[in-house]
């Protein structure tokens, strides 16, 4: 069983951490991730770079720029991650934009996942439809997992198709914003929260974007899944360096 | 075959929304009424009434005789750059507010690379009365003073974009970050027949009234409403749609786009993006863009700001794939030239995009009888510097 699907059973909370391949330093990539699962996250969000990241706010979009700069490519990632399987067993996303899974080639990129052991995709830019009608069988015939994004924005007629096309779950978007413009919740997120609860989706949800601390990731699990955190780790990572992450998680929860 | 956009915004393989879902229902808001706001007499009315008393259309299609001779041809200039503002850019500007208005928006954001479409949409904001912010690249407010004076003068807010090259491409991507952050009051008037659908259709149908007009010109002055030939330059291609678009679907009328050659095609500072680019996703439209091997999307060249954009409008890349249009790039050094040679010829400034189109006839050969219309796109009032320093007048 997939692995994402296998920790979504599991009856507790899931806290999923974000981070950009390549940053701080070129090859943090596999000590971050070893970290994340000691320091007991569930999940976690490989962040593939990108020049044009437009649904990322500022703190995301320096940390892709930089890891660009690093040298961070899809080739050199794959090449990182050949043998994470060795050493963990946390449920692995990547995200990124479409474009650079494009150029990769959509099969090889889907298959070379697969070989890592990567259980899921997050690519916000690739429309539904477009996934329906042209990729839904190659990310299945790899055993991937495609995560769409819903926000307070959309309709429950499309929040049903896109409950209907998801396995896993659905990336709940908290507010009409990019990464990390907005931190905190208010009535409307509580209203977004509770309207989506009552619609009996078959695909539990996880929040993200707005969640930064302990009170954040208790408000939006209060009714959802889980959790996403990602600018807020991001700084943390700018800050600290890859020191000091299970200090980080631990004052989440 | 047609060349127009099908209902799902696709040119051939080009085209379509890819877009984050925070971006879903204003463009869908936009998709699904577009067409019945555009279709609307009142709309109509309003569009073309601003267009003829505020714009100053149509504006002339001139016979340049001096110029004809020259190139042993006929050349037709269809004078775009006549408009209010100084460029095509102004039509679609006009249709946008209008439309925006009609969707019930109370504030305008908008991209601009040189200034120009910065400058036509600040303009319907003042004559509207509607809020207007518009995202410029940190490095091309600097280069492009007067315009940011402009916006200004004209009551807009002018928002540096930092992040990325801090050029045109960042200056979208911070224009989509504000419509994602404000997705129920704001419109976004997209300059160029780029972006998600439908953007490019819409942008395109607002600037056909240029070809519309030159098939009544034509017929007036040659008896026949289509050309031989159809000229123009190509960035994202907002001027080049307009002037195609009533003749897409009409082969014997060819259609020539060109492009930027910057210093070179393999110089490795150009912005040729039907010799260079491989098929991406930019903006939220697949299309032709430069890009590195990895997809990462790379900054263009050119000496005239409005052409260098990484990417083309998805109807360009079609016209380039399928054969229908035929492509030319043209160097700084040709445009320049060019741009000398219709100020000596004929009277006219012409902005260094427009150059890039008339450069052609150096090399490109018409037989004598050829009725070859360029698209004049703007005028060279904010390109003088750029003269002044490359002519050193």
């Amino acid at each position: 069983m997939n692995r994402i699907k296998q920790k979504l059973q599991e009856d507790k909370k899931i806290l999923s951490i974000y981070f950009t391949a390549g940053y701080p330093s070129l090859n943090d990539t596999v000590k971050i991730i070893q970290d994340l699962e000691k320091s007991g996250v569930d999940l976690i969000e490989i962040g593939l770079p990108f020049s044009d990241p437009l649904a990322d706010g500022p703190t995301i979009q320096a940390s892709s720029t930089a890891a660009l700069k690093n040298g961070m490519t899809t080739t050199l990632l794959f090449e990182q991650l050949k043998d994470i399987r060795k050493t963990v067993s946390i449920p692995l996303i990547l995200m990124g934009y479409f474009n650079p899974v494009l150029q990769y080639g959509v099969e090889a990129f889907c298959k070379k996942c697969e070989e890592i052991g990567i259980d899921g995709l997050i690519l916000p830019d690739l429309p539904l439809d477009v996934y329906l009608a042209e990729y839904e069988t190659i990310f299945k015939k790899h055993g991937l997992i495609n995560v769409f994004l819903i926000t307070p924005q959309t309709s429950d007629a499309r929040i049903n198709a896109i409950d209907e096309a998801s396995e896993g779950f659905i990336y709940m978007v908290s507010s009409a914003s990019t990464t990390g413009a907005k931190e905190g919740f208010g009535p409307e997120q509580s209203a977004y929260f509770e309207r989506i609860a009552s619609m009996d989706l078959k695909n539990p949800q996880i929040v993200g974007f707005g969640i930064s601390n302990a009170q954040t990731f208790q408000q939006a699990t209060s009714k959802a899944k889980g959790a996403i955190i990602g600018s807020a780790f991001i700084k943390h990572l700018t800050q600290n360096g890859v020191d000091g992450i299970d200090a980080f998680v631990g004052q989440i929860r | 075959m047609s060349y127009h956009a099908d209902e799902r915004g696709y040119y051939g393989e080009f085209g379509g929304a890819f877009i984050p879902e925070m971006l879903y229902p204003n463009c869908e808001e936009l998709r699904q009424n577009y067409l019945k706001i555009m279709a609307e007499p009142s709309f109509q009315e309003e569009f073309h009434q601003l267009l003829k008393d505020y714009v100053g259309r149509p504006t002339p299609l001139y016979f340049a005789e001096r110029l004809s001779k020259k190139y042993n041809t006929k050349i037709y200039l269809k004078r775009e750059d006549l408009c209010h503002t100084g460029a095509h850019k102004v039509n679609n500007t006009i249709g946008q507010i209008l439309m925006a208005k009609r969707l019930g928006k109370h504030r305008i954001i908008a991209e601009t690379g040189a200034g120009q479409h910065g400058v036509a949409t600040a303009t319907v904001c003042a004559l509207m009365g509607i809020e207007c912010v518009v995202y410029m690249g940190e490095i091309d407010i600097a280069r492009q003073a007067p315009n940011v004076a402009r916006m200004k003068m004209l009551g807009a807010e002018v928002h540096p974009a930092t992040s990325g090259s801090k050029t045109l491409k960042d200056a979208t991507n911070e224009a989509i970050r504000d419509w994602i952050n404000n997705p129920v009051d704001t419109h976004y008037i997209i300059g160029s027949v780029v972006g998600p659908h439908p953007y490019p259709d819409m942008v395109a149908r607002f600037q056909s009234v240029i070809s519309e007009e030159v098939k009544s010109q034509l017929l007036e002055k040659e008896g026949r409403e289509n050309p031989d030939f159809v000229v123009a330059c190509v960035g994202g291609g907002s001027n080049a749609a307009g002037a195609f678009y009533h003749f897409l679907d009409t082969p014997e009328v060819g259609i020539i786009a060109v492009e930027a050659a910057g210093k070179g095609i393999h110089s490795g500072e150009s912005a040729a993006t039907s010799a260079l680019g491989k098929v991406g996703i930019i903006h939220g439209s697949k299309t032709l863009l430069m890009q590195t091997p990895d997809g990462q999307i790379t900054e263009p060249y050119s000496i005239s700001a409005g052409l260098d954009y990484p990417g083309v409008g998805p109807l360009h890349a079609h016209l380039y794939t399928s054969g229908r249009g035929e492509f030319i790039s043209i160097t700084d050094d040709e445009a320049m030239k060019a741009g000398l040679d219709l100020c000596k010829f004929e009277g006219i400034i012409p902005a260094i995009e427009s150059s890039h189109a008339l450069a052609i006839f150096k090399d490109r050969k018409f037989k004598e009888n050829d009725v070859v219309v360029v698209n004049l796109s703007g005028r060279g009032d904010k390109d003088l510097q750029n003269y002044i320093d490359y002519f050193k007048l």
